[in-house]
C-alpha cells in the first residue's frame, strides 16, 4: 500500500466514521436484516417480498459507492424482472399461501453450522486484510452511465455481445423447456 | 469509506445466500438465495473496483455481466423447477431422489425388466 493511502486511512478511523459510511452502514444492516428474513421465513411469497427489499437496499449500496449505472441496472433487472419471474415460478409451482411449516428441510442445524462457520472465517480474513485500505470516494463518480457505456463498447465489446447470445440462448432454452409437448395438451 | 464496511457485508450477504441453499427445501427458494449469494460477489466487485480506479473498470463490467448471466439462470432455472413440478407434483428438492442407491436396491421385478430388455436387445 502507498504512503499516502495508509496516510488517509490513519486520518479516517473507524471511531469517527464519515456520514456516507453511516449511511452504508444503516442501508446495510436493513438489507441484511432483509436477507436473512428471506432465508427463514416460512411464507413463500413473503420471502419473494423480502428479496425485493434486499436487492433494493443493495441498489442504494451501489449509489453511495458512486457506481449508479449498476444501481440502476439493478434495479431494473433484478426487482424489476428476477422477483416477478420468481413470484410466476411460486404461483405456477402452486406455493401454499400462508406458513409452510415444512419450508426448511431436516438439515438447518448443519446449514447454520456451516453459514456460520463460513461467515466467521470470511469475515476475519477480509477484516484483517482490508482493516486499513480507504476507498476515496471524491471527484467525478465512478460509475456513471457515460462512463459505463464508454468501457462496455470501447474494451468490453466482444465480451458483451457474446453476452447477447448467452441470453437470446437462455431465453430459447426457457421457451423450449417450459413448452408443453403436443401430445399432453 | 473504509474497504471493510462493503467487503464485510459482502461476506455476510453471501454466508446468508449459503445458509438459504443448503436449508430451504422448496426449489424456488433455493434459488432466491442464489441469487443472494451472486450480490454479495457483484458489491465486492463493484467495491474493490472503485477502490482500485480501474481504467478499464473491470469490476463495473463484470458485474453488469454477471447480471445478465444471473437473469438467463433464473430463466433456465426456473423452466427446470416447473418441469419437475409438472412431471413430480412437487418442486421439493430433497424428495428428488432417484440417484438415491438405497431407494432402489431392492427391486426385483424392476431387475426382470431390465434382464428381459437386454435379451431383447
Amino acid at each position: 500500500m502507498t504512503g499516502s493511502a495508509m496516510l488517509a486511512a490513519q486520518a479516517n478511523g473507524f471511531l469517527s466514521p464519515s456520514g456516507v459510511e453511516i449511511a452504508f452502514l444503516l442501508v446495510g444492516i436493513a438489507t441484511l436484516g432483509a436477507a436473512v428474513v428471506t432465508v427463514t421465513t416460512k411464507q413463500l411469497v413473503h420471502a419473494a417480498l423480502w428479496l425485493v427489499l434486499a436487492l433494493g437496499g443493495l441498489a442504494v449500496e451501489y449509489l453511495l459507492l458512486t457506481a449508479e449505472f449498476i444501481a440502476w441496472v439493478q434495479v431494473l433487472i433484478y426487482v424489476g424482472s428476477v422477483v416477478v419471474l420468481l413470484l410466476f415460478g411460486l404461483m405456477l409451482t402452486k406455493a401454499p399461501i400462508g406458513r409452510s411449516p415444512d419450508a426448511d428441510s431436516a438439515n438447518r442445524w448443519p446449514a447454520i453450522g456451516v453459514a456460520v462457520a463460513a461467515a466467521a472465517a470470511l469475515v476475519w480474513v477480509v477484516v484483517d486484510a482490508f482493516r486499513t485500505t480507504w476507498i476515496d470516494l471524491r471527484g467525478a463518480p465512478q460509475g456513471s452511465t457515460k462512463v459505463s457505456g464508454e468501457i462496455l463498447f470501447r474494451h468490453w465489446v466482444l465480451p458483451f455481445e457474446a453476452l447477447s447470445v448467452l441470453l437470446l440462448a437462455a431465453l430459447v432454452g426457457a421457451i423450449v423447456l417450459s413448452r408443453r409437448k403436443k401430445e399432453e395438451r | 469509506m473504509h474497504l471493510v464496511y462493503p467487503a464485510v457485508l459482502a461476506a455476510l450477504l453471501f454466508c446468508v445466500g449459503l445458509y438459504g441453499v443448503l436449508a430451504r427445501r422448496n426449489a424456488i427458494l433455493v434459488l432466491m438465495s442464489v441469487e443472494l449469494m451472486l450480490n454479495a460477489v457483484n458489491l465486492n466487485l463493484v467495491a474493490f473496483d472503485v477502490w482500485l480506479r480501474d481504467t478499464l473498470h473491470a469490476g463495473q463490467a463484470l458485474t453488469l455481466f454477471t447480471i445478465a448471466i444471473a437473469a438467463a439462470e433464473i430463466g433456465i432455472g426456473l423452466a427446470i423447477v416447473l418441469q419437475v413440478y409438472r412431471n413430480r407434483g412437487t418442486a421439493d428438492v430433497d424428495r428428488l431422489r432417484d440417484l438415491d442407491e438405497d431407494a432402489h436396491r431392492p427391486d426385483p421385478e424392476r431387475a426382470d425388466r431390465e434382464e428381459k430388455a437386454e435379451a431383447a436387445a
